[in-house]
């Protein structure tokens, strides 16, 4: 057991699982600054970084010595898996004497048979008390240590020092002006010498946490105290320009007016600017984006046709729109309350009710074999992806290869436009890779099979109150699908103009996908007519409008709040420690 | 009037009158109700942050005056109101203006003022109130002599914020004997304060927690309840602990750790109790970092110092922890070469510190050293220790002298430290300067320090006899105090041992015979203990047994059987009979005890009696006086025959303490037994014998 090989992961071992949570939990908790995708904390001994007279076991976490143990040039170490990330701000870890003889134990870069000895490595030593810093002789430092004693090691690196901790108690300082990337090690010298870590699976017998509060508190003092410098009567003046550009950059017209006037200051834009970008950005975010492009162009002509891009974006959220039954080109068709379909989040009228819609489409679907076997509304789903949609529309045959021809027909239509059509062409027919594909075809054969298309819109209509495609109304189903297709004439025009864009492409099929399921609501692509979605285009045409008014175009405050987060960030990845317990959202409430 | 100032100062003060201010006063007597209350709302608006102002109010009688509004029953609430908040003004200014406030008799009308119902009107009568009694020059009692006064402030505690903030605030600082804390205890201050510790006011929290710190000082009732106490369902510790978190004000921690150490220290919590060892001990040793404010470095060793104490397992604990022992080796460099050339005013601050800093680095010191030798070394390896110690010694302050000679005292257990730095500092002659003029409970200290200087192994012993100890350590010996009585005669015990016979022969010339004898009817059994130990120190070696009963014998016979008659303790007549067997072992001194068959009867009787350790000493006292070799042992074999000696010793020999059985068999069997054999068990039992007069002071 004391073998290399069992230090392998137990990973069927439950009691071990629930230490691995706990580990992650604590290491989560004490170093929430750590991008673990980065630089990935020290969890165990690493079984390739050590001598071959150290065993390893336990998970390796037990370190074992079965050297001779005669002179020093039988000592021996380990080091951990991964170095101290500097994000942690403060690391600590704790290694228990299981059995006496453990001579040191220190934190070191390179892999030096004693901690402490060799360049850039420092230890403290139990059978002296002394600390070692890069050398071979020691100072005198602290209390020695023995069988039963938990001794801790505690890297601050905000001010690059270590201290050591003995059954809980702090040592005091050990070194100062530690370089960066260190590693928790061991270092053991003689026989039946055994000690067990802990980086986090148990908690720690000092209080870390306590420790690290401290310093929080410290470095948030700093951050208050952070003396402002010559522009200090600025400063207030600062602070109301950042409040009053915010309001301004989203719209709050009133509010904006009443701080301008509550603090004495100007609004750069004027307050019909103010007010116009306001009503498209109410437009785009109640879903009615054809109104607002068309507002949009009234507004600021040329906007848009100098960002074919954005133009692009809001056409494709049309769309989206359209499909929701909130765009008004489709909702003038609409007859059943046009209301609520105007509604922003948490409106009843958009509340998924899936258990309502599936038993239905149970029904309208009934000799499609994936549907009878489907018990939970999960697994109804995935049924549904499978054959999406088009099974049901498919008024003959209601099995998979119904959608094969719809596919085929697709590839002979619209090769030139559709770069994936033509993969899937090549493909076997038989099985359908990708939905959009499909979708995509759809559309192009919507003409031929239109009859079929409303027929699943009615039934749709029928079975689901509260929400259906297009509002349910079938002259608005039709003008989607023109729409769809102009907007597939229009990518087809930028492609030819500037070239091929993926995330056009990208957000194209997204779109269309949503027509590929009987319930888009409650699709894998479904997310898309969430209402929250509206907010990114929302605020990329806010900017774009400020942008041509030569307004900033994103407002400062958030501009601060960025650069901020990126200094943070920054700073973690040039090992400054204070970054941990410097992070922004514990400014955010 | 009561108010009125000296007179002198009185004029220079109204030179500086200026019409403005008697205006004011003016106003206070305006026979418009109305009018008068504008004029005190307008001197309130006067007097804020103006000394000058309220200085001139004070003298132009504004006092009695606001008073008597404030009492007047007619007066509206919301003047009586603006009167105290006027006087609480007046309270802020200088200690001057608190004397003639309390001298006008403020605080029974204030108090008087606490029984009215407006919320308001109590809270500005509280206000006044705090201010006057946190200051120094007010004298505490005054809160305790109406004895509805406490009752009532308890059930203000629950009326807001603001009260509970003063009243607690006024607690704090006006309980200063056991008796206040048993009468804030007695009237629930427990039970009422210990919510507020979670109030969502930190100065209430504050307050509370200083009130808590001051009722647990060393009252072992308060201490006991309060482990008890829950707070929304958290016990009181568990609360002090959370206030001792690293990122809590600094002086929320420290009083925090000011509670625990208090209630450990009354045993109501152990000393090896996690919150003690983990927490308690680690936040005081970080208020001693230098980090902290003097003031906190200052109240933060002394608390370490009182916490540690008593349990060597904290002392080690403490003197591994952050480096203490070099941290505190910082408090000895104030005022810092630094602060003099960079900073007037903290040189100012520094200098202020500079002694409190030094006394309670070596308060700390002596506590961290008074039981492990490891530690002691470690103290005494600091930078310049014995250095800084020596020079304390001649401190002018008091405080620092004191606590200088406690270090130096409890450096002192240690034998080796005696044998070497301390001669090398040659620490004995500060030592014996502080002796020559210095307050009793300095002397105390010094006068220990020096019982362990003068263990016969240590080298400083030699050069304290020639500078002239003993006239010293003698009139230490006539002390009132029983501490420093105990103190002459103990080092003069240690003196005596081993010693040559002109010092022996100078101490008993110098305490004089009859000092010795008083000493030995002294009401305190250490006192005795120490002088019995002196005596049988005098008489050790065969030469100055003789000499010393030549001339003492008959009064020295007298005490011991004094001693022997009396009611004493087992320890006290084992070494009077010690004594008793020293005698037996001289020359001629051997018939002082023979011809005494008073003495006779009672050695006899000691040998039968039921405690192993008289039976012992008594064996001992006859083996001595039937010793073979010398002359005339078989007429005082015989003679002891015929009092019955020989059965006891038969008897003896059959009993079960060996080392008893050994004993009579050489009594019995003397000359079977070899000489030698005898010689070396005789010499061994006396050199125990006395040994254990010469002790460590501990």
């Amino acid at each position: 057991m004391a073998e290399l090989g069992a230090g392998s992961l137990l990973l069927g071992d439950p009691a071990f699982n629930y230490q691995e949570a706990e580990l992650n939990e604590r290491l989560k908790r004490l170093y929430p600054a750590v991008n673990e995708d980065e630089t990935p904390l020290p969890r165990s001994w690493s079984p390739k970084d050590k001598y071959s007279y150290i065993g390893l076991s336990q998970n390796n976490l037990r370190v074992h010595y079965k050297g001779h143990g005669k002179n020093h040039k039988d000592a021996a170490s380990v080091r951990a898996t991964h170095p101290i990330p500097a994000a942690c701000g403060i690391y600590y870890f704790e290694v228990k004497i299981v059995s006496k003889g453990l001579d040191f134990l220190s934190s070191l870069l390179p892999l030096s048979p004693i901690p402490g000895w060799d360049k850039h490595s420092y230890g403290y030593h139990g059978d002296d008390g002394h600390s070692f810093c890069s050398s071979g002789t020691g100072q005198p430092y602290g209390p020695t240590f023995t069988t039963g004693d938990v001794i801790g090691c505690c890297v601050n690196l905000i001010n690059n020092t270590c201290f050591y901790t003995k059954n809980g108690i702090s040592l005091g300082v050990a070194f100062t002006d530690l370089p960066p990337n260190l590693y928790p090690t061991v270092g053991l010298q003689t026989p039946g010498e055994i000690v067990d870590a802990n980086f986090g699976q148990q908690p720690f017998v000092f209080d870390i946490e306590d420790y690290m509060s401290e310093w929080r508190a410290k470095i948030h003092g700093m951050i208050a105290r952070f003396p402002i410098g010559e522009r200090l009567g600025e400063w207030q003046a600062v602070l109301q320009n950042m409040v009053s550009t915010y309001l301004v950059h989203h719209g709050y017209c009133a509010t904006a007016t009443a701080f301008a006037r509550a603090t004495e200051t100007l609004i750069q834009e004027d307050q019909t600017s103010i007010k116009n970008r306001q009503r498209i950005q109410k437009l785009v975010l109640a879903g009615r984006v054809g109104e607002a492009i068309e507002a949009t162009q009234q507004l600021y002509p040329g906007l848009l046709e100098h960002n074919p891009n954005l133009l692009f974006m809001l056409k494709c959220r049309q769309f989206v729109e359209m499909v929701n039954g909130t765009d008004s080109e489709v909702r003038c068709f609409s007859v059943r309350s046009p209301k609520s379909q105007d509604s922003y989040p948490g409106s009843p009228s958009l509340s998924p009710r899936h258990g309502a819609t599936n038993p239905n489409l149970h029904s309208a679907g009934a000799d499609s074999p994936t549907c009878s076997n489907g018990v939970t509304p999960p697994n109804k789903n995935k049924s549904h992806n499978k054959y999406p949609g088009v099974s049901s529309a498919s008024s003959s045959s209601s099995s998979s290869p119904s959608s094969v021809n719809y596919s085929e027909s697709n590839s002979t239509d619209s090769t030139k436009s559709q770069p994936h059509s033509g993969t899937s062409n090549q493909e076997e027919t038989r099985c359908v890779q990708t939905i959009l594909t499909t979708v995509s075809a759809l559309l192009c054969e919507v003409s031929k099979k239109c009859q079929t298309l409303v027929a699943v819109c009615v039934l749709v209509e029928d079975s689901c109150a509260s929400r259906q495609l297009c509002g349910g109304n079938q002259a608005a189903t039709e003008r989607m699908i023109q729409f769809g297709r102009e907007l597939q004439g229009l990518n087809e025009q930028l492609c030819r103009e500037y070239g091929k864009n993926v995330t056009h492409k990208k957000m194209l099929q997204d779109a269309f996908s949503l027509l590929a399921y009987s319930d888009p609501w409650n699709c894998p692509v479904g997310q898309q007519l969430d209402p929250m979605q509206r907010e990114n285009i929302c605020s990329a045409l806010n900017s774009a409008i400020l942008e041509s008014q030569n307004l900033p175009k994103q407002p400062p405050l958030m501009l601060a709040l960025g650069q901020a987060t990126e200094c943070v960030q920054l700073m973690a990845r040039v090992r400054s420690g204070s970054c941990s317990f410097a992070r922004v959202d514990n400014f955010l409430h | 009037m009561a108010c009125l100032l000296e007179a002198p100062l009185r004029i220079s003060v109204l030179s500086e009158v200026t019409a403005t201010s008697r205006h004011y006063v003016d106003r206070l007597f305006d026979p418009d109700p109305q009018k008068v209350l504008q004029g005190v709302i307008d001197m309130k608006n006067a007097v804020i942050g103006n000394n000058k102002q309220k200085a001139n109010l004070i003298v132009l009688g504004a006092v009695p005056r606001l008073l008597y509004l404030l009492q007047q029953g007619s007066s509206s609430s919301e003047l009586r109101a603006e009167c105290a908040v006027v006087l609480g003004s007046l309270a802020m200014g200088t200690e001057n203006n608190i004397k003639s406030l309390v001298d006008c008799h403020i605080i029974p009308a204030l108090l008087q003022g606490l029984l009215c119902p407006d919320l308001i009107f109590i809270e500005a009568c509280l206000r006044c109130l705090r201010t006057v009694f946190i200051s120094p020059v007010t004298p505490v009692q005054l809160l305790y002599t109406d004895p509805t006064v406490i009752p009532h402030l308890m059930s203000l505690l629950s009326r807001s914020q603001r009260t509970q903030e003063y009243i607690t605030q006024i607690f704090s600082h006006c309980c200063k004997t056991p008796e206040h804390q048993t009468v804030l205890f007695n009237h629930g201050a427990i039970q009422n304060i210990a919510p507020l510790l979670i109030s969502p006011s930190y100065k209430v929290r504050m307050q509370a927690l200083k009130c808590f710190s001051v009722l647990a000082y060393e009252n072992t009732q308060v201490s006991m309840t309060l482990v008890n106490v829950l707070v929304d369902e958290e016990l009181l510790s568990q609360v002090f602990v959370r206030m001792m978190q690293r990122d809590q004000p600094i002086d929320m921690q420290l009083t925090a750790a000011k509670c625990l150490t208090y209630m450990c220290r009354a045993g109501a919590i152990r000393t090896d109790d996690s919150c003690i060892v983990l927490k308690t001990l680690p936040c005081l040793v970080r208020m001693c970092s230098k980090e902290r404010l003097l003031e906190e470095r200052v109240e933060g060793a002394e608390t370490l110092a009182y916490l540690m104490e008593p349990d060597v397992e904290l002392q080690r604990i403490a003197s591994v922890t952050d480096h203490l022992v070099a941290m505190l080796a910082d408090y000895f460099k104030y005022p810092s070469s630094v602060s003099a050339i960079t900073d007037i005013k903290r040189l100012d601050h520094d200098l202020k510190h500079a002694h409190e800093l030094r006394q309670a680095a070596f308060k700390l010191y002596a506590s961290l050293g008074s039981n492990d030798e490891d530690i002691r070394k470690k103290i005494t390896e600091t930078e310049n220790m014995m250095d800084r110690i020596v020079s304390g010694l001649s401190e002018s302050s008091v405080k620092v002298r004191l606590a200088a000679v406690r270090c130096l005292h409890s450096l002192s257990r240690s034998v080796q430290q005696l044998r070497t730095s301390f001669h090398d500092h040659a620490v004995w002659k500060p030592l014996m300067k502080l002796l020559q003029n210095a307050p009793d409970e300095v002397l105390v200290m010094a006068s220990s320090t020096l019982c362990n200087l003068l263990l016969e192994f240590s080298p400083s012993k030699e050069p304290i006899l020639e500078s002239g100890v003993i006239e010293l350590l003698c009139s230490l010996t006539q002390s009132d105090s029983p501490a420093l009585r105990v103190n002459g005669i103990w080092a003069l015990m240690n003196m005596a041992f081993q010693a040559d016979q002109k010092v022996k022969g100078e101490i008993v010339r110098a305490l004089g015979t009859e000092q010795l004898f008083r000493l030995l009817s002294d009401p305190d059994s250490n006192v005795l203990m120490k002088t019995l130990g002196l005596l049988r120190n005098l008489l050790s070696t065969r030469p100055h047994i003789d000499q010393v009963m030549s001339s003492h014998g008959k009064q020295i016979m007298q005490a011991v059987t004094l001693i022997l008659e009396g009611e004493h303790s087992i320890e006290v007549k084992e070494q009077t009979l010690c004594i008793l067997a020293n005698i037996a072992d001289g020359n001629t001194a051997k018939e002082l005890i023979m011809t005494n068959d008073d003495i006779l009867q009672k050695i006899k009787y000691y040998m039968a009696h039921s405690n192993v350790k008289l039976q012992l000493a008594a064996t001992f006292c006859i083996s001595n006086l039937i010793w073979n070799e010398e002359d005339g042992s078989q007429e005082r074999q015989d003679k002891l025959r015929e009092l019955g000696f020989v059965d006891i010793l038969h008897k003896l020999t059959q009993a079960s303490d060996p080392n008893l059985c050994d004993r009579s068999d050489t009594a019995t069997h003397t000359s079977d037994l070899s000489p030698a054999f005898l010689q070396i068990l005789s010499s061994i039992d006396r050199q125990t014998g006395t040994n254990t007069c010469t002790l460590i002071v501990l």
